[in-house]
């Protein structure tokens, strides 16, 4: 569903949100499917030890073509449930973990302040998505993960294909094999030659013992490498442009030292925009009862968490941005045992390059008008196809 | 009040380290949630209430006068 405005939900799922909260429709295939809206309801649903998010099971709710066929090449902890899912997640939990992730920070500013002084020696206007908004997530998790950025040829093309619900089947069958092959091969590189880095160690720790599968490292590397990139990118040239047009929260966070404004700002971006905003996807495997109805055995359900981040019964004037908003946490991370495990990491990004950008950029502004902007609706990650900038 | 965490639950999410800094954190190991002081001062009450509402895995709990009513 196409949003009319970019920082509230589709105008459809609000329609659906002020009536029922948990409500039957039919999805891209013509299958029924439980949607549930409310924040409070999103949360139990999530949270919920018969729900399940396991993709083999025959009503679950694929958001598009493409994404059925790709989840029939491989199978990720995201698409498992435990004890399979704990298994796969924990071996890379550490990686994550808050203050693991908190040390990155000056590495991080470096990274966007390199990226950041290219574009200012570059032409204006140029595109922030392009520029500073795209690179800088894949450079974290590049790092990070040991995959050579300079390769990102061969992957980026594949991830934007892979992401968007308009990829044919056929697209993303060929997308994701080339990126696959590229995975392994990188792999088998690490078995011979160890780097400091996540797949050197779960090559040696892991892989070599027998505890897990080239296969099923390779699996999960496509997911740690993809899933970070379009929503962080995402996140950042959406949350410049929210900024932009709300001057006195632009201005509070630019002169601010106050780390807990920028966090503050951050976290209310986050709920506001929501950028997973396809609706979390899960199978129930016994009956259960939300909000009053009851889901039955078997039952697909989809949990709408940008609806449920705008849920007025939990957050007064729900698309305003107010960034000294208190009360209950967002879940544009989801909820649950499948809460994103890179939420760490894109708090820390965007901790670190929003303020920076409004810092080295005072001048900044849009080089189009607002009405210009292209929204990807379409996308697995909602954003725009680019943001030009002036300065 | 006095808190609880459970490992077996735990997804290393961190949101309790987020909330209460002073009262969890993460093991080196593997991520998972480690309990700095199970007696829960009086200034760090809120904290606690968060961190328990905000685990995605409902793995904190808060046993003792003043808890919230679904603790556990």
């Amino acid at each position: 569903m196409a949003r009319a405005c970019p920082f509230r939900p589709a105008a459809g799922l609000r329609e659906i949100q002020d009536g029922e909260r948990v409500r039957r429709v039919r999805i891209w295939n013509g299958r029924p499917a439980w949607l549930v809206t409310g924040y409070d309801e999103v949360r139990a649903v999530l949270a919920d030890a018969s729900i399940s998010s396991n993709t083999d099971h025959p009503s679950f709710p694929h958001d598009s073509a493409g994404s059925a066929a790709r989840r029939r090449i491989t199978k990720t902890f995201i698409h498992m449930d435990d004890p399979e899912h704990a298994r796969l997640r924990r071996l890379v939990t550490r990686d994550f973990a808050v203050r693991r992730i908190d040390a990155l920070r000056p590495r991080i500013q470096r990274m966007a302040d390199r990226l950041i002084d290219d574009l200012l020696a570059g032409p204006a206007p140029a595109d922030l998505l392009d520029a500073l908004a795209r690179p800088l997530p894949s450079l974290v998790i590049c790092e990070l993960l040991g995959v050579p950025y300079e390769d990102r040829h061969l992957f980026h093309p594949n991830t934007n294909v892979n992401v968007s619900w308009k990829a044919t089947p056929e697209q993303a069958r060929t997308a994701q094999r080339e990126m696959l092959d590229y995975l392994g091969s990188l792999v088998d590189q690490k078995r011979v030659e160890p780097t400091d880095d996540i797949v050197s160690r779960l090559v040696q720790e892991q892989v070599l013992p027998g505890h897990l599968s080239r296969d099923e490292l390779v699996w999960m590397l496509e997911v740690l490498l993809v899933a970070g990139h379009e929503t962080t990118a995402n996140m950042i040239t959406l949350g410049v442009l929210a900024l932009l047009r709300h001057p006195p929260a632009l201005e509070e966070v630019r002169d601010t030292d106050d780390p807990n404004v920028v966090a503050n700002t951050v976290e209310e971006l986050l709920r506001v925009l929501t950028v997973a905003h396809k609706g979390r996807r899960r199978v129930a495997l016994a009956d259960l009862e939300i909000a009053g109805q009851r889901i039955e055995r078997g039952d697909a359900v989809i949990a709408a968490l940008d609806v449920a981040n705008h849920d007025p019964t939990v957050f007064e004037t729900p698309s305003r941005l107010d960034i000294r908003r208190e009360g209950p946490h967002h879940i544009a991370f989801g909820y649950g045992i499948h809460q994103c495990l890179g939420q760490a990491l894109a708090r820390v990004e965007l901790q670190v390059v929003v303020p920076t950008v409004l810092r080295r950029m005072p001048a900044l502004e849009l080089a189009v008008d607002f009405d210009e902007l292209r929204f990807k609706d379409a996308s697995v990650a909602y954003g725009v196809e680019s943001l030009p900038v002036s300065w | 009040m006095r808190v609880e965490a459970e490992r077996d639950e735990c997804i290393g999410a961190g949101q309790c380290v987020l909330a209460a800094p002073g009262l969890f954190d993460q093991d080196d190991t593997a991520g998972l949630v480690v309990v700095l002081t199970r007696e829960v001062p009086p200034s760090m009450i809120d904290a606690a209430r968060e961190a328990a509402d905000s685990c995605p895995a409902q793995a904190i709990r808060l046993h003792g006068e003043s808890e919230r009513s679904d603790d556990g």
